[in-house]
């Protein structure tokens, strides 16, 4: 074997090197195995279809309609859900041998947890990208700049990278990769349907409404029809960005800390 | 080497892990020199695998300390990390990518440039004989590709320490011969090696030290052919006339004094075998026997003694089966 000499760059390169080489593996997957590609396609396409014809006619009258409200709401709901599989894709990882052999090397305690994360971003955009796809073709129609609509990608992959902090401390706290589902499930659904994504806040019951006004998935979905229809946006994307950092400032560092805790 | 713990390569003191009630390593010593292959040997749940994490610094110990190139793996974790290669007992490769992905991501992860990570990876493809599957994904490799590939992994970044758990289970014979060459060959090169095994065989044609764990203590250590020696290298075999139980248990007791080592019983006719201890006369043992068996009137059909399998010698440094299973 020839001799390597190596150059060890300063520390914070390094983690971020070594959280780049472990995000490079989660894609490496995906081009190996297209059947991940579906994965990470099918809820998408199931979700604008499902919710736009089921909701369509109840709600809005005609599902053309409801289309234009629901669309940029379904797009963040496909991305807090994908988020949850960082959960699961997490806890299986840290199950697997692989992470005994990183344990074992000198790799950043911190690094497979931005690698998982920062992979992840990556998969989202994929799934939020199909949402969007569909959605044009099903005849969404935006009337906000092309500027105005990546914003709205972006503001929504920036919200979907804090929760996947949230879905990382989920998958290092539950026990198998089964039992994630449930713990998902329980965070996913109230964030998720308990927000003004299929019905207007107004016409929610009461009781209900004080929740989703709070709701970041609510802000969120405000600030994003806004740009995405070309309205005014008020402070939706103000409040958007200020819970994305909240989130991550709340799960991050447990996460970071469990993570260190348990290797 | 740094020279804090005398100049050796891994030296443990006092080993202590518990899993629940269950003591996994009850004081377990053991050192190896430099450039020196060590095999630690047991039954299955001895705790090789412990050693091995806790050597590692995948486990913390519950007592004792363990020094690896003279640096404390309890507090001086990340210095040891720099110095270790390890090849787990279960595969530790990512399935989903291939053989070639694999390595060039450690290598990576060790801080590797990009060229110099694939050519790092090609060249082990290479000496593990896997350069011809080195694309396609793990999922689709054998129970043996996987474990070179694993084995090929652990050597990225040329560790000065090697630790190896069970390194050739699984592999066939042609396998278990590139890789015992492999060890000889690191070793040779400077690298200390531990590897774990389950047959004194193997550890005495590759290992310099051996040392014996059972229950979580160590039974025996010395050069593999010391061990041999202890244990004789030769066993004496009774059959009864009329095998039954009550038989089997006095042929039992009365091997167990003469012979000085655990019999064992072999199979449904009844025949029993004990390996002599150390340095005792075969013909004296049957002697010796002969007159017990006479007094206590057990009619036999065949009695003597054979030269010991290396198995048989195994077993009688760690106990019969039936003692493990608790
Ligand atoms: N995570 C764990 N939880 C509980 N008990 C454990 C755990 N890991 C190991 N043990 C116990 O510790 C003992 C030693 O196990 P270890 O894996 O070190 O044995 P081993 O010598 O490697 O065996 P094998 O040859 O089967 O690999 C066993 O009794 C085992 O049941
Ligand atoms: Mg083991």
């Amino acid at each position: 074997m020839s001799e390597i000499v190596l150059r060890r760059p300063a520390r914070p390169v390094r983690v971020l090197r070594q959280g780049l080489t472990l995000a490079w593996r989660g894609l490496l997957k995906i081009r190996h195995s297209p059947d991940q590609l579906l994965d990470l396609s099918l809820m998408p396409v199931t979700f604008v279809v499902l919710f736009t014809f089921l909701f369509g006619n109840a709600v809005a009258g005609d599902w053309h309609s409801y289309l234009q409200f629901v669309l940029p709401g379904v797009a963040v709901q496909t991305l807090v859900f994908a988020s949850m599989n960082t959960a699961v894709a997490f806890n299986a990882d840290l199950r697997s041998g692989i992470f005994d052999r990183f344990r074992s090397l000198p790799v950043a305690r911190s690094a497979p947890l931005i690698g998982r994360v920062l992979g992840d971003a990556v998969r989202n955009a994929i799934s939020l990208a199909v949402v969007m796809a569909v959605g044009f073709a099903l005849g969404f129609r935006a009337h906000g700049s092309p500027a105005a609509v990546l914003a709205a990608c972006g503001l929504m992959l920036l919200f979907s990278l804090s929760v996947c902090w949230l879905g990382a401390l989920i998958g290092l706290l539950g026990r198998s990769p089964e039992s994630m589902g449930g713990i998902a499930f329980v965070v996913v659904v109230p964030l998720t349907f308990g927000s003004n994504v299929f019905v207007p806040t107004g016409k929610l019951p009461g009781w209900l409404q004080t929740w989703v006004k709070v709701n970041p998935v609510t802000q969120l979905s405000d600030a994003a029809r806004a740009l995405m229809q070309g309205l005014p946006v008020g402070h939706g994307v103000q409040n958007s960005l200020l819970w994305t950092l909240a989130i991550v400032v709340v799960f991050a560092p447990p996460a970071v800390f469990v993570y260190k805790r348990r290797v | 080497m740094s020279s804090a713990s005398g100049g050796l390569a891994i030296e443990a003191t006092g080993l202590v892990k518990r899993y629940g009630k269950t003591m996994a390593l009850d004081g377990v010593d053991l050192a190896a020199r430099p450039g020196a292959i060590l095999a630690l040997l047991g039954p299955n749940g001895a705790g090789k695998t412990t050693v091995v994490r806790i050597l590692a610094t995948l486990l913390r110990p519950d007592g004792g300390t363990a020094r690896v190139g003279g640096f404390d793996v309890a507090k001086d974790p990340d210095k040891v990390r720099d110095l270790i290669g390890l090849t787990g007992q279960y595969t530790a490769v990512d399935e989903d990518l291939t053989g070639y992905e694999n390595l060039v991501l450690i290598a990576r992860l060790l801080d590797h440039s990009r060229a110099g990570a694939r050519s790092h990876a090609s060249e082990l493809l290479d000496r593990f004989e896997l350069t011809e599957t080195a694309r396609r994904p793990v999922k689709t490799y054998s129970g043996g590709m996987r474990r070179r590939l694993d084995l090929a992994a652990g050597l990225i970044g040329r560790p000065r320490v090697l630790f190896l758990d069970e390194p050739t289970t699984g592999l066939d014979p042609r396998s278990r011969g590139v890789v015992w060459r492999l060890i000889r060959g690191l070793a040779e090169e400077g690298t200390s090696v531990l590897l774990t095994t389950q047959y004194l065989d193997e550890a005495d044609r590759l290992a310099d030290d051996a040392v014996v764990i059972d229950h979580g203590r160590v039974v025996a250590s010395g050069a593999p052919a010391e061990l041999k020696a202890t244990v004789g290298g030769q066993t004496l075999e009774v059959r009864p006339s009329l095998p039954d139980d009550l038989v089997a248990a006095t042929i039992e007791a009365i091997l167990a004094e003469e012979c000085g080592t655990v019999p064992r019983r072999g199979g449904a006719d009844g025949l029993v075998s004990a390996p002599l201890a150390g340095g005792m006369s075969g013909t004296a043992a049957v002697a010796a026997v002969a007159r017990r068996l006479d007094a206590a009137a057990i009619p036999v059909s065949e009695l003597g003694v054979r030269l010991a399998s290396l198995d048989e010698a195994f077993l009688a440094l760690t106990g019969p089966v039936s003692e493990r299973v608790q």
